[in-house]
């Protein structure tokens, strides 16, 4: 069997893998911002020093850590009409599934960002009569973020080669759009080639971003 | 909607239950069938899944430290040079591809440039897909360990007259591969959470075990159940060996070093 590159125009890209390059971002950006800012209520959580909060989360945090994200995914797929009432669709139940995941694993991140924030400014907040939260809102947690920034991003490059696992329920996103794509022209092999190359040339770039990143960012401790 | 755990028990033919649960020889004997429970196929799923994770494993120890040694080297000859250099893109091209599309590249493309990979059972492409896919995210923690000894380990090595192959071999390598035994055991509990992506190959293991019998049965909590249980077993299971491995192994003093990998 030989090689053929020629199917590859833009009529490939239009018909069928727009869509799921469209829905592959969009489960990446939704899934990191909504992921941020759940993993970012979970690391309160577990920093707060109260057992009632402490446990439920750690808990929450190392259950979705241990389980292969096929099968969280599978779970939630399974699981949401029962919660919910009624069918949903492939693609909702894996935004719901991706925010509910990476949320554990920004929490990670976020409270080790917390962390690195040196003790004296949470100490100096405290001297100058702040609450907890307005210690939190307006001392730690935006240093923290910054020196997040880098470990943020390289988080979120997994997130989006993660994405491509939604081929459990048949959503349809970019590796779904290449494959289609190959049957319909009969060429998978061409098809998976150039899946590669994509999801390489992506993800590549942004990982060149963040190791600039990571220079320019960090706060000099 | 209580749980129904009964079915694993159930014959995967027939609407009939086995006794012990298993479809245990004597069970088929006085049946005259050929005959196998959910719990049978379960624990065969199982097995492929620890076949998969346990090849993976090994191939990825061994190419990834190679390449995160060889990443280490100084590049003082054009020999050398190239090396690093190989090393450096082996890294970025089995990072950078989610590991679905690796899974599909061994599957797929591979045995066509490849033949005799097309004799090859699909189980252990998808190792070989993993083992390739982790041995990238090994190389960069085995590359980080040697980075972070202390200047004076090389230096001395050198002052020693030790060769270059010697001072790795008797002086960085002995430490190095211990302070990174840590970021090794969340690969290791990885490869066995990313072994599900083999159901895309319909390999039989627990991730294809669940997605069959849940349609198959309509039981799919309880199956889900049963497979995640195992998964969590399996990955816990690995992280105290390696923590057994990393207490016999400990020199005290040294710390890993954080390379702030993340991941899953």
């Amino acid at each position: 069997m030989e090689i053929d590159f020629s199917f590859y125009t833009w009529d490939l890209f239009t018909n069928f893998l727009k869509k799921g390059f469209i829905f592959s971002l969009q489960l990446t950006v939704v899934a990191t911002l909504g992921g941020i800012l759940l993993g970012t209520i979970l690391a309160l959580m577990r920093l707060s020093g109260k057992a009632f909060l402490v446990v439920p989360a750690t808990w929450y945090v190392n259950l979705m850590r241990s389980i292969p994200l096929v099968m969280v995914i599978l779970w939630f797929f399974l699981l949401m009409p029962s919660i919910i009432g009624r069918s949903i669709g492939a693609e909702l139940s894996a935004y719901i599934t991706f925010i509910a995941f990476e949320a554990a694993f920004f929490s990670e991140i976020v409270r080790a960002g917390i962390g690195s924030v040196a003790k004296g400014q949470s100490d100096a907040a405290r001297a100058l009569g702040m609450t907890y939260g307005q210690n939190m809102r307006l001392i730690i947690l935006p240093q923290a973020f910054r020196n997040m920034i880098p470990v943020l991003m390289t988080q979120t490059i997994i997130l989006f080669q993660d994405t491509s696992l939604v081929y459990a329920i048949g959503a349809y996103d970019l590796l779904k759009g290449f494959e289609v794509a190959g049957k319909n022209y009969g060429r998978p092999i061409e098809a998976y080639l150039l899946a590669a190359v994509v999801y390489f040339v992506i993800c590549f770039s942004l990982s060149r971003v963040v190791r600039h990143l990571q220079a320019k960012v960090a706060i000099i401790r | 909607m209580a749980l129904e755990l009964s079915i694993l028990c159930k014959s995967t033919l027939e609407e009939d239950y086995s006794p012990t649960c298993f479809g245990t020889t004597f069970y088929q004997f006085l049946r005259g069938l050929n005959d196998q429970t959910y719990l049978d196929w379960l624990l065969q799923a199982w097995g492929w899944t620890l076949n998969v994770s346990a090849i993976s494993l090994v191939l990825a120890l061994v190419i990834g430290i190679s390449v995160g040694t060889i990443r280490t080297l100084p590049c003082d000859t054009w020999l050398r040079k190239i090396l690093v250099f190989v090393g450096n893109t082996w890294v970025e091209i089995f990072r950078n591809i989610p590991v679905l599309v690796q899974v599909f590249l061994w599957y797929h493309v591979i045995p066509m440039a490849i033949p005799i990979l097309k004799s090859l059972p699909s189980f252990i492409l998808v190792s070989f897909a993993l083992a390739f896919f982790t041995s990238a995210r090994i190389a960069e923690q085995v590359k980080a360990g040697i980075a972070s000894l202390p200047k004076g380990q090389k230096a001395s090595a050198a002052a020693l007259g030790l060769s270059t192959f010697q001072s790795y071999r008797f002086v960085l390598l002995p430490i190095a591969l211990r302070i990174v035994i840590p970021p090794l055991t969340s690969e290791a509990m990885n490869i066995v959470k990313n072994s599900s992506v083999a159901f895309a190959v319909s390999v039989s293991e627990l991730t294809m075990f669940a997605m069959q019998t849940q349609e198959e049965t309509s039981r799919g909590i309880e199956m889900y159940l049963a497979v995640t249980i195992l998964y969590v077993l399996t990955a816990f299971s690995v992280n105290r060996i390696m923590g057994w491995i990393e207490r016999k192994t400990r020199i005290p003093g040294f710390v890993a070093p954080n390379t702030g990998g993340g991941g899953h």
